[in-house]
């Protein structure tokens, strides 16, 4: 079995061309803010970026930086810190545009493509005005039971999937444990990048502890050392948030000279 | 913990109806509601709700399960974000929280913002899973602290969610109350209204007349909600505050001073 090839953090930004669709997880999963940095050093432009299903800081930086044309999510927001100020601000002024969804119509999305389907059914939806202004939404009816009216969803097929974990190995097998969207967007993607801790001296495929958890090198495109790399996002079960600085990011990104100055600050 | 002991020393047997907050009281105003279920879920930026379904978990003599979304200790997801949806399209979930910038009096909840879609005046954080969920979860429980015209509108600017469906849409889920600073209503889904159930210390259907934009019905008698017990109490300020400082840390700091 061969090995991988290791990429830096900046090799691994580089890959993602511009105006290319992107998957990202949300805060509270594995978030690649390292390569997010490193796509802002590197002048990304007109992204499609898709939250799955929503999507924090790492949004509403690409936002602000200029890296994004179209943010497809559920919802972008800081938490407990409030509003997303980038993201808030450059859909007023028409900076970007949006494809307004709700959690489960991107994992289904999702879930189409990776089983190679066109389109994938969703219960709820009828009389939402989501339905209404999603154009690539239809309703249909359910071909098992007459007048059951169901709502039919077209694939989401990214560009690229993105994302951090804890530990990968010499073969690209990449350990996600339980936060299993990003298998989903792994499967999805035609290209899944990923960022790690760690690359551990093991083969993830002969352990049936870790097997199971891990993301196995078919599906993965690149790996990129980058300790620390959801910072200042927490890497559940590795480390906290760091509050204090997600504190400082709200607060500056209310204005578009604290946002530059913010990017400046740390290095993207 | 050692606040609490100090605390029991000075109120022994019972604490006084007042020496609770207003969110305290919510809390165990919608624990109450949750109590003879077996699945209760939490999603995003949901503080209040979150505490009282540990809440509930702690006082019932059943076994109820409870899934704070984004928790890694109270939750027992293992296949990642859609896990929650699929369960409760399945019938897995039996009450769940929605919130919303603007609420009508048909129960549907805007999360998107205010003025004509796309070109909105304010942007809210998005819709969530709110579109799909008020479909099919039995019993999901409105909840806005802020009780004022701004939220309480006659008719949402975007409907993220509709409280209500015609008939021949598959539905087996949809709203059951919602819970305000000021009072709590009931929502009945076939005539598509709210009705007063009850009114918090302090407030009066005056006030809440005066600060409700949509009409709702009216019994000739209106109830004052029931204060927290003291067992009730005891549990918040103790294990219940200490389980939300995971997912809520901000939240926890500023009520209870912990973390």
């Amino acid at each position: 079995m061969n090995g991988i090839a290791l990429f830096t953090v900046e090799e691994l930004a580089a890959r993602i061309i511009d105006g290319a669709m992107v998957a990202v997880p949300p805060d509270y999963s594995f978030v690649a803010m390292a390569a997010t940095r490193a796509l802002i050093r590197r002048g990304a432009r007109d992204l499609h970026l898709l939250a799955v299903p929503q999507s924090g800081i790492q949004a509403d930086i690409l936002i602000g930086a200029g890296c994004v044309a179209l943010v497809e999510t559920a919802a972008i927001s800081l938490g407990e810190l409030g509003a997303a100020p980038q993201f808030t601000a450059a859909i007023k002024s028409g900076k970007i545009n949006i494809r307004d969804s709700t959690c489960p119509a991107i994992h289904a999305g999702l879930q189409a493509s990776e089983k190679g389907l066109p389109f994938m059914p969703l219960r709820g939806l009828i009389g939402s005005d989501l339905l209404r202004v999603r154009n690539d939404w239809k309703v249909s009816e359910n071909p098992f039971e007459q007048g059951d009216q169901i709502v039919i969803l077209p694939a989401i097929s990214p560009d690229f999937a993105l994302f951090h974990a804890p530990f990968a190995d010499r073969y690209g097998n990449v350990w996600v444990g339980r936060r299993r969207e990003l298998v989903t967007m792994a499967h999805a993607a035609r290209h899944t990048l990923v960022t790690v801790e760690e690359i551990r001296d093991i083969n993830l495929m002969e352990d049936e502890g870790l097997a199971g958890g891990s993301i196995p090198a078919l599906y993965v495109t690149a790996v990129a050392e980058a300790p620390n790399g959801a910072w200042p996002l927490g890497l559940p079960g590795e480390y906290a948030p760091d509050d204090a600085h997600l504190a400082h990011y709200a607060e500056q990104a209310k204005s578009d000279g604290g946002f530059q100055s913010y990017l400046v600050e740390h290095g993207a | 913990m050692t606040g609490s002991k100090a605390h029991s020393e000075q109120a022994p047997a019972a604490l006084p109806e007042q020496d609770h907050t207003k969110i305290e009281l919510l809390i165990a105003v919608i624990a109450r509601m949750l109590d003879d279920l077996g699945h209760v879920a939490v999603g995003a930026s949901s503080p209040i709700p979150g505490a009282a379904a540990l809440l509930a978990r702690a006082v019932t003599k059943r076994f109820l399960r409870v899934s704070v979304l984004s928790s890694q200790r109270h939750n027992d997801f293992t296949d990642g974000g859609r896990e929650l949806f699929d369960c409760a399209a399945q019938g897995r979930i039996d009450a769940f929280f929605l919130g919303g910038g603007q609420i009508d009096g048909q129960a549907n909840v805007n999360l998107v913002g205010l003025g004509d879609y796309p070109e909105l005046d304010v942007r809210f954080a998005g819709s969530y899973g709110s579109a799909y969920l008020y479909f099919l979860v039995p019993r999901v429980i409105l909840f806005r602290q802020e009780h004022s015209r701004r939220v309480l509108v006659p008719k949402v600017d975007f409907i993220s969610a509709p409280g209500i469906s015609p008939p021949g849409i598959y539905r087996p889920g949809g709203p059951h109350a919602l819970v305000t600073e000021r009072c709590i209503f009931s929502f009945d889904r076939v005539a598509g209204r709210f009705t007063l159930q009850s009114i918090h210390p302090g407030d009066s259907l005056e006030s809440v007349r005066d600060n409700t934009g949509f009409d709702f019905d009216c019994p000739t008698e209106v109830p004052e909600t029931l204060a927290p017990s003291s067992k009730y109490l005891e549990l918040i300020r103790g294990q219940v505050g200490a389980d939300i400082t995971e997912v809520y840390p901000k939240f926890a700091r500023k009520v209870w001073g912990i973390g």
